[in-house]
């Protein structure tokens, strides 16, 4: 980038929208997932759509990579700048700018935090329902690009489904409208494909959510097994019994050491922990917890609780949500996974992991969403001990080859980003991948937008399987062909 | 088309035919008929495929010769959309219908394009669960075709559309690729969501093989009302009464038509001790409006708006406004219909999705159409004809496809450069 482009660049956001000193541009090297590191160009801070576009349309004539970046917490490497490219920070963008309750839709700026929509709606008795646990610091933005889940998505679904409509600025600068605040917009579902590309297909400006109503009760249940083996297998009836519970998640032993003794969550120490939350009108819910009660014991729960008040259903979410966290003081270091398996491959996974964790001599805690067979283990080691990084690392790889022969997934909320694109070649056939590669095509041809993630190998845009056709930027000597 | 493509297209009965039956079998091969046109156009030759290579296959040779080519699953919806600028070939997949795998325990099937929804229901009920969506025509309707045309209904609105169902599909694209996405776990964001892409696509990106679903108990219990209503606003008041309150309802639609005041009903479904729970709270919140309890099940009420009996004098149209604006938008429908003095029925979900049946002169109900669109359209909402009288006027089904045309465009260009699946029935020409 040339002194002048920098210039424009810097006229667009203004002084104290640029940041280009080193010693600032470190806080955006890296995301969430610290292990890769890329030291950006520049760092922008719009403040408005115009702005972005003006910026977008710069990067396009220079044909300068961008990666657009919310709050920063995404555990995949998906913010992570790349070689060469400029970061857009949207965190300036953060106005919410409509609510409208009769319609149940609030209009957003991607920098607005999640936990501020359902603060803004709570009032009314409304919240916006994904949930990840980062929830109090990740940006909307941030969740439309990485179709961010939580522990309430078994119920009420994920980023994609409260999504009804997004502004977005293609990655040649041009402004384009997707869905709406009506359903079934005419024409291809262009926000079902945006959201979850990972900053891909261009950055979105403005995002249209719908809001849920609260239900009328919430009832968070505790249940003590003495191994994973019952917890899962108590898991399993209560989804054949026909509930849909709003939450079902599960920690082992390690992660509700690690939780006590970072939250004090008052949990009961055991081998297997169940949390279940059902939600809805108070006869049916009662109704309900009543069979998960008998479901729990009869599977062999030692212990069950309910939650009797707000304060304590609090108490019991904020050791899960602190359980990533909470590893710190229990190990030095440590990989988050996530894979997602069959909820029926759960035992046997599990034990798959815990007879390759002795063999390691790398300790793994799991902490998941077991309602969908959403794993997250994280491996845990100590960097100063020689070899245990790399044991940990092979580990965490050899997890997630356990979930792709299970006939899972290589990530369920987390993102592939930088992390896992090698593993899109063990999930994905060619063909497969090729086929997502053309829909980058048609929404970024020069390739611009986040442009070495997601993908193994990236494709340029012209080539066509069998009829070799040179990309004009190849044989104008700018790109080379992989 | 160039004249060789041309020549290719018209000589079907020579080489590309033998081609054809090489790979399905002579019996898979047959001339069309009458009753295989296509909104108005004849095709040439119906080929039945009974494999995923097969249609790959089939596919990659048609569009090498230029061929146009109209995927078809039960045929129901094949009206849907404006009329294919050509037609060479019908690719049924009326045998490809296998229900390959249902892993209850995991509440997920993986199913092939053409097997019916009746079918996939009934397998699905063996282990008390479904597919939570209500699409017309179960039962010759295919798996395929409903996704291709994002048929719902009004189970919709309490677990969510095909969008939110579908979790993996097969597509094959026209240069014989067969292409995979999502998966078999109902939580995954590895790779672009595809599935989402093509469900409503109309076939006009690829033809989809095979999908994958999440599943839905089916419900222990179920109990339905009817409130009836003395005007659309009282209508509306009542729904969104409904949608701001703690109840937790299955569905709710609402009826509306020139002949009758509105009624609205809901569907509840769950414990027993939750029912009773959920009438009382009802019956508060419609009063003073009589709530009846009703017995005959509600899902055929938008079949019965289909019914055609003078299909030549009647349009159907599926409509999307917002939640509020449904009672302003039935007004508009009285009002326009009246002045084009042509009968009108509708039948409007909480989503503010809804469908509307026209009846009258061919030149009015264009003018009503015409008219209504322009009014919707200027509200953020969208106005779709379905069914219209074979001799009306050239009318686009979809109307506006708003600032991201260009880029469906593109995205078409990327999957079908050169046109082949449906040409010209899908938005902006597409």
């Amino acid at each position: 980038m040339g002194m002048q482009t920098f210039d424009e660049l810097r006229a667009i956001v203004g002084k104290h929208g640029f940041i280009s000193s080193p010693e600032e541009l470190h806080t955006y090297e890296c995301d969430g997932l610290t292990y890769f590191r890329v030291m950006p160009r520049a760092v922008l801070l719009p403040s408005s759509t115009e702005q972005v576009q003006a910026i977008v349309r710069i990067c396009h004539r220079e044909r300068m990579p961008f990666v657009a970046r919310g709050s920063g917490t995404g555990l995949s490497g998906g913010a992570l700048p790349v070689e060469n490219g400029i970061v857009i920070s949207l965190a300036r963008m953060n106005r919410i700018l409509e609510v409208d309750f009769p319609n149940a839709r609030v209009v957003v700026e991607p920098g607005v935090i999640n936990l501020d929509v359902t603060g803004r709606v709570s009032p009314q008795d409304y919240f916006y329902a994904p949930d990840p646990s980062s929830q109090s610091i990740c940006s909307i933005g941030g969740n439309v690009a990485e179709n961010s889940g939580g522990a309430h998505c078994l119920k009420y679904g994920f980023t994609t489904t409260h999504v009804l409509g997004l502004e977005v600025v293609l990655p040649d600068g041009t402004l384009v409208h997707f869905g709406g605040k009506t359903l079934d917009a005419p024409g291809y579902d262009l926000a079902g494909v945006f959201v979850g590309s990972e900053g891909t297909l261009g950055i979105a400006t403005e995002v249209i959510l719908r809001i849920v109503k609260r239900p009328e009760c919430v009832r968070t249940l505790l249940a003590a097994f003495p191994s994973t083996n019952e917890a899962g297998a108590a898991v399993s009836d209560i989804i054949t019994a026909g509930m849909l519970p709003a939450a079902i998640e599960m920690m082992d032993n390690l992660s509700i050491q690690a939780a006590e003794a970072a939250v004090h969550a008052n949990y009961p120490n055991c081998g297997g922990l169940l949390l279940v939350e059902l939600d809805g009108p108070v006869a049916e819910v009662e109704a309900l917890m009543t069979q998960v009660n008998e479901i729990c014991r009869s599977n062999g729960a030692s212990e069950i609780r309910v939650a009797q008040s707000d304060a304590e259903r609090a108490l019991v979410w904020k050791g899960r949500k602190a359980a990533f966290a909470a590893m710190g003081r229990i190990s030095p270091n440590y990989i988050v996974q996530d894979g997602v398996i069959p909820r029926t491959a759960l035992p046997r996974v599990l034990s798959e992991i815990e007879r390759l964790s002795k063999e390691a001599g790398v300790r793994v805690a799991n902490v998941f969403h077991a309602g969908d067979g959403n794993l997250h283990p994280l491996v845990l080691y100590d960097r100063r001990i020689a070899g245990q990084e790399k044991a940990a690392e092979a580990l965490s790889a050899q997890i997630l080859e356990l979930c792709i022969a299970a006939g899972g997934s290589i990530t369920g909320e987390h993102g592939v980003g930088e992390d896992k694109k090698k593993a899109m070649a063990k999930m994905f056939a060619e063909p497969d991948l090729a086929t997502m590669q053309r829909v980058r095509c048609a929404f970024d041809p020069m390739q611009l937008s986040n442009p070495t993630k997601v993908f193994p190998t990236p494709r340029l845009c012209g080539e066509k399987p069998g009829e070799y056709v040179p990309h004009a930027s190849e044989s104008a000597g700018i790109a080379e062909r992989y | 088309m160039d004249a060789a493509t041309k020549h290719e297209a018209s000589g079907l009965h020579s080489a590309l035919r033998y081609k054809f039956i090489a790979i399905v079998g002579n019996e898979n091969v047959r001339a069309a008929t009458a009753a295989d046109a296509v909104a108005g156009v004849h095709p040439k030759l119906v080929i039945e495929v009974g494999t995923e290579s097969e249609i790959a296959e089939i596919l990659r040779l048609s569009n090498a010769a230029g061929l146009a080519v109209i995927p078809r699953g039960g045929g129901t919806k094949l009206g849907w959309g404006n009329s294919p600028e050509r037609a060479d070939l019908v690719l049924s997949t009326a045998r490809l219908n296998e229900i390959i795998e249902h892993a209850w325990a995991d509440l997920t099937v993986t199913v092939e394009a053409g097997c019916t929804i009746q079918r996939l229901q009934e397998t699905l009920a063996e282990h008390g669960q479904r597919l939570a969506l209500d699409p017309l025509w179960p039962e010759k309707a295919t798996i395929g075709g409903v996704l291709s045309a994002n048929d719902s209904g009004a189970l919709r609105s309490r677990f969510g559309a095909l969008r939110d169902l579908i979790i993996g599909a097969t597509i094959a694209l026209p240069d014989g690729t067969l292409a995979s996405s999502g998966g078999k776990v109902v939580k995954n964001v590895a790779g672009y969501d595809l599935p989402k892409l093509v469900t409503g696509a109309l076939g006009t990106l690829g033809i989809i093989t095979r999908a994958v679903f999440r599943l839905h108990p089916l419900p222990r219990n179920t109990r339905s009302f009817s409130v009836a209503t003395a005007n659309a606003e009282e209508a509306q008041r009542f729904a969104l009464a409904v949608q701001d309150s703690k109840l937790a309802h299955t569905f709710l639609q609402s009826h509306f038509s020139d002949d009758a005041s509105p009624v609205s009903d809901i569907l509840f479904e769950g414990t027993e001790a939750g029912l009773v729970g959920q009438e009382a709270q009802l019956r508060n919140l419609a009063a003073p409006a009589r709530v009846l309890e009703t017995s005959t099940s509600s899902w055929t009420a938008r079949e019965k708006l289909w019914t055609l009996a003078d299909p030549e004098n009647t349009v159907i149209a599926k409509i999307s406004v917002l939640p509020a604006n449904v009672a302003r938008t039935m007004k508009l429908v009285e009002h326009i219909a009246n002045g084009q003095q042509v009968r009108w029925r509708a039948l409007v979900y909480a989503t503010g999705l809804g469908w509307l049946r026209l009846e009258g002169k061919v030149g009015a109900l264009r003018g009503a159409l015409q008219a209504l669109r322009r009014e919707l359209e200027s509200q953020e909402g969208s106005l779709v004809a379905l069914h219209h009288p074979e001799k009306m006027p050239s009318f686009d089904a979809w109307g506006n496809a708003g600032d991201a045309l260009p880029l469906m465009k593109a995205v078409k260009q990327q999957l079908d450069p050169k046109s082949t699946l449906n040409p010209g029935r899908f938005v902006g020409g597409i």
